[in-house]
């Protein structure tokens, strides 16, 4: 068990292991996008009251449970780091943080495009779930903005963990902003109290989106991460040999 | 202890810390992390007087009064215990009908009518099938019901 660990953890090894991974996380991504965005755009019969519009959670909801999820592999991989000085988990949450802005992006803007037809208005201040949901991705800007103002790499992983650990708080926030609060956006369907709240014909392919955009996801942090430590460890022998090496780069 | 034990300590304590300075600090401001103010409270006088405030509440069946010639409207709002009449002109987003969430914007007047500046429709957690909607208003209780319920339980205390 262990020696898998520091397996796992020696960049060369992993270097290699997060080549041979990614398509298995990028090919069935993509496949059940595509059957969830087709199904859910053709297929699914529209809603009782929104009509058409409510399409936008196929993109909406998968984006937001990413940034959600981006973030927690920001905050456990910095928080290993920290704790364990594995030079690796730094790595992987410093290539994980615009993945999650992204995410958080798409999630705000989609859900304001839906909110100027449905509830009457872009944006409202003041809105727990909305605020908070922008305070997350502030949190992304922010810890990136950290990182590149460190010239010490050591020093800016330590720095930008302890960071994205004190942003967990707002991940929690996020979560459970519509519950503890009241707030203009709606409560939990999917994981709602008895059940979903959604019929089978709409969630099926909400579902295949969620599973294909977190596959995907992940294909991009393996690939991200590659980078990164191909970057961090371009002084070291195995970078040098590798490229060097007659099959050339690999 | 090892070094590595003490650093977890110190991740450990330092997260609960926060955590329990976060959670006093949201029970503090409680009320302002509100996005609207329940009819109930309202009627019970429980209102920033000095400037306009959000409301919340459904739509209650048949009492949209809309006056000709004009983008003026009338309906009355509750929280299935008790109700306030709004009066709003302008333009309505697409999800505002009677038995609806709202959000309405604004202030009381004089005669404890809210007028609303901006009025936003609040979606629910739901999302069905037309013919499933249907089938489930067949067999109504549901919200409707709730909304059609009169301002007799109404007791702001």
């Amino acid at each position: 068990m262990w020696t898998w660990f520091h397996k796992l953890a020696s960049p060369p090894h992993f270097y290699r292991l997060a080549k041979a991974l990614s398509p298995w996380f990028l090919v069935p991504g993509l496949a059940l996008i595509a059957y969830g965005t087709f199904t859910g755009l053709f297929i699914a019969p529209p809603d009782y009251q929104q009509g058409d519009a409510y399409r936008i959670i196929y993109v909406h909801v998968p984006s937001a449970y990413l940034s959600q999820m981006a973030y927690t592999v920001m905050a456990i991989a910095g928080g290993i780091g920290l704790i364990w000085r594995m030079k690796l988990s730094h790595a992987v949450a410093a290539a994980v943080a615009p993945l999650g802005a992204w995410f958080t992006f798409l999630s705000l803007a989609t859900g304001s495009i839906w909110g100027r037809p449905m509830w009457g208005t872009w944006w409202e201040w003041g809105d727990p779930r909305m605020m908070s949901q922008l305070i997350l991705l502030f949190l992304y800007l922010g810890y990136m903005a950290l990182r590149a103002s460190i010239d010490d790499t050591a020093k800016a992983d330590k720095a930008s963990a302890v960071l994205a650990l004190v942003g967990v708080i707002n991940l929690v926030i996020v979560r459970y902003s519509v519950e503890w609060w009241s707030s203009l956006h709606q409560g939990q369907t999917i994981l709602a109290e008895g059940g979903p709240a959604i019929d089978a014909e709409m969630l099926y392919p909400l579902l295949a989106n969620i599973l294909g955009f977190a596959l995907v996801f992940g294909s991009l942090l393996l690939r991200r991460v590659r980078t990164e430590v191909l970057y961090r460890e371009r002084r070291t022998r195995w970078v040098r040999e590798m490229i060097l090496s007659p099959q050339g780069q690999t | 202890m090892k070094p590595r034990q003490q650093r977890m300590l110190a991740v450990g304590l330092a997260l609960a810390g926060l955590a329990i300075a976060t959670a006093l600090t949201l029970r503090a401001f409680q009320d302002n992390m509100m996005f609207f103010i329940d009819i109930s409270d309202v009627v019970a006088g429980e209102y920033p007087e000095a400037r306009n405030f959000r409301i919340g509440g459904l739509v209650v069946d048949d009492s949209i009064e809309r006056e000709p010639d004009s983008l003026e409207i009338r309906f009355r709002v509750t929280d299935t215990r008790c109700e306030l009449p709004v009066s709003y002109t302008g333009v309505l987003p697409d999800l505002f009908r009677e038995g609806q969430g709202v959000v309405a914007i604004g202030r009381l007047d004089d005669s404890e009518t809210f007028v609303a500046d901006r009025i936003l429709a609040k979606h629910d957690e739901n999302y069905m099938a037309p013919e499933v909607a249907e089938m489930l208003a067949k067999h109504a209780e549901g919200k409707a019901a709730m909304a059609a319920r009169g301002t007799a339980e109404c007791n702001p205390t």
